[in-house]
């Protein structure tokens, strides 16, 4: 049995020619509204104890209201969400906080809104208070706290008991860092004893960290439901589609899903990796100096063309790109049916392990306005370790320990 | 209907400190605090004592004592402080609240619980310091006072009734957020508060009947003015309607509750 079963659910807004039509319906009278919208439709999924799922989609795409049908602040117009266990939602930290009540009293209320009796919330209040680490601010007005002080008492408030299920909006990339990362800490300390994530985010690096899956949304249905790093590749392929543009995805050799989209007016027609002695290669060592060189055709007359690229460890995470709109090397109005050849050097100074290239073309700075060409996984390579001294991370940052005694 | 009782029985720690920071605020940072909770209606009673007493030396017909007719207007504003402080207060307490029933799940009872309990610690200060007062004036109080204990609750169920019916309609109209007020205007000045009822020409005068405020304002008036046992013969029609009214905004009120988040 699973912690929490989605089932078919939907959500429609409907509105009537009158408000009186709506009241009549409470009366049990037959009215049919005037007008419905559907902001969620047949959303299937179910999620099991420990999981952290990753929910990412575009503005309007349903997210929140997906969200809000889960807490139970909406009820569904069709089907049903069944949960074994508390949910707690950090949405919007420091919600009904009265600046003229202490940070004490803020807590009390906060949780006493989450439904815990007097004596749970006693008992958590000093651990409550501990977590915050604000000091004798705690009894102070929350008035004359700093946004940093409010978020980290909210923050301990709506994390002070354990729930099934723990929603985590992006906004939680607030405050100082100390206490992100103890808020981090946290939140994965819940998850090893069992309490499942559902983290929203637009930020690629957050769920695929933190994330084993992710659903994207896309007007108001689940349209891919797997592997983080697939997921938000079809994402960012999705948020540069326009009309006439396709998404298409190939199993790549290596096995991960490759996504390609874009409108075509130009294509990467051959990439490959070369090291200092011009040979192709797959694998490089620490530090080589290899060659990224990229040949791209046009088909159709663009006013612009920049290449962009970046490489991405296994996790899918970029370590380094840039395009060349940021190295001023635009290419104006380039000629259709010529090939351009883009060599792009660099040292390697990665860490051991196998890395991607992603490639876009398009005509300004992102491939938000147009999008040509964007390549997922074009390209696959391995680092290894062949004459440097044994290391840990992503990145070679060679250094020089000296010791003496004292 | 069980739901919402079990809903309020588990959030009552809530309700009761939602009610309790209520007064925190709105004292916070007043150098006396807490005391301006008595201090307020206080003042409000010394006020209306003095100045028809004293200023517009108004009498009242059957009474000697000099502030009888001060009494008498206490009394009735007694009843009515408390059923329009509902109703306004129940009015816009959805709209109000709208960030927060679309953000958290809790019972949505415990809104008009909390109002209420609010209003209900006002007006049991209000009826001290006026009680206070009186006796100071030289009135005294016969044992019928306990009768306004359940002449309360009925003040209670018809504001709510009405309050929470409107507070819910609300939500979908907000003219009504308008309107109301003025009626409440209207009706205060169609219930025998300021006046005795005698002052209305006989014919008209079995129309009050219809009135439930009236009703109840005169059965204050009773107890608290002429120290006499108010007509419970006219009292149970009330109490029937009051129970009707907030048993029908409490059938709305769950019927409503989904629809009202997606409105809001």
């Amino acid at each position: 049995m699973s912690l929490m079963r989605v089932q078919n659910l939907g959500k429609a807004f409907r509105s009537y020619r009158s408000e009186w039509q709506r009241f009549a319906r409470w009366f049990g009278l037959s009215v049919k509204p005037s007008e419905e919208h559907w902001v969620l439709r047949n959303v299937n999924f179910s999620i099991e104890a420990g999981e952290a799922i990753g929910i990412v989609g575009q503005n309007g795409a349903g997210k929140s209201t997906l969200l809000k049908l889960i807490t139970g602040t909406l009820q569904p117009s069709v089907g049903r969400v069944e949960i074994r266990g508390r949910i707690a939602a950090i949405l919007e930290l420091g919600m009904g906080f009265n600046p003229e009540l202490t940070g004490r009293q803020n807590v009390v209320h906060a949780a006493g809104l989450m439904g815990f009796s007097s004596d749970q919330i006693q008992q958590a209040l000093p651990d409550i208070e501990a977590f915050a680490e604000i000091g004798e601010y705690f009894d102070q007005p929350v008035r004359t706290y700093s946004s940093g002080m409010q978020m980290r008492v909210a923050f301990s408030v709506a994390t002070a008991y354990r729930p099934e299920i723990l929603i985590v909006d992006e906004a939680l990339s607030v405050g100082d860092t100390y206490f992100q990362h103890k808020s981090f800490d946290r939140i994965r300390e819940f998850q090893r004893q069992g309490t499942t994530l559902l983290i929203v985010s637009h930020d690629r690096g957050a769920i695929q960290t933190l994330c084993d899956r992710a659903l994207l949304l896309e007007k108001g249905m689940v349209i891919k439901d797997g592997n983080p790093e697939e997921v938000m590749d079809f994402y960012n392929a999705l948020i540069a589609e326009k009309e006439n543009s396709k998404v298409e995805v190939k199993k790549h050799d290596s096995g991960k899903a490759q996504t390609v989209s874009g409108t075509g007016e130009a294509k990467v027609t051959k990439i490959a990796l070369y090291n200092a002695n011009g040979e192709p290669v797959d694998f490089i060592a620490v530090g080589e100096q290899v060659e990224l060189r990229i040949k791209v055709e046009i088909y159709q007359p663009i006013e612009s063309l920049v290449l962009g690229y970046g490489i991405k460890d296994r996790l899918g995470q970029v370590i380094y790109g840039t395009n060349t709109w940021h190295t001023d090397q635009v290419i104006i109005q380039p000629e259709v049916g010529k090939e351009y050849y883009f060599i792009i050097a660099f040292s390697a100074n990665f860490g051991v392990g196998s890395y991607s290239v992603v490639v876009a073309l398009h005509d300004r700075e992102t491939h938000l306005s147009t999008n040509y060409e964007w390549r997922d996984l074009a390209l696959l390579f391995n680092v290894f370790n062949l004459d440097k001294t044994q290391f840990l991370g992503c990145s070679w940052l060679e250094s020089k320990i000296t010791v003496d005694v004292l | 209907m069980s739901g919402l009782l079990s809903g309020i029985w588990l959030y009552r720690h809530f309700i009761l400190s939602s009610i309790r920071n209520e007064f925190t605020i709105r004292f916070a940072r007043s150098k006396l605090g807490g005391l301006w909770m008595i201090l307020n209606p206080l003042a409000q009673v010394v006020i209306y004592a003095l100045i028809l007493s004293n200023v517009l030396a108004a009498k009242l017909p059957g009474i000697e004592n000099k502030y009888a007719y001060a009494i008498y207007l206490m009394s009735g504003m007694l009843a009515w402080n408390l059923f329009s402080e509902i109703i306004g207060r129940c009015l816009g307490l959805f709209v109000e609240q709208g960030n927060l029933m679309k953000k958290m799940n809790f019972p949505r009872i415990c809104l008009p619980v909390i109002v209420l309990g609010s209003c209900l610690t006002n007006n049991l200060l209000l009826f001290v310091s006026m009680a206070g007062i009186f006796l100071l004036l030289g009135h005294s109080f016969s044992a019928s006072l306990l009768l306004l204990a359940p002449l309360t609750l009925l003040v209670v169920a018809l504001g709510l009734g009405i309050g929470m019916l409107f507070g819910v309609l609300n939500v979908f109209v907000r003219d009504l957020g308008q309107v109301v007020p003025i009626l409440l205007q209207v009706w205060f000045w169609f219930t025998p508060i300021v006046y005795p009822p005698t002052i209305i020409p006989e014919q008209y005068r079995p129309w009050l009947n219809l009135n439930p405020m009236a009703t109840l304002t005169q059965a204050y008036q009773q107890i608290l003015v002429y120290r006499t046992l108010p007509e419970l013969g006219s009292v149970f029609p009330v109490a029937a309607g009051g129970l009707f009214m907030l048993l029908l905004s409490f059938f709305l009120f769950r019927r409503a509750s989904a629809e009202m988040v997606d409105v809001l």
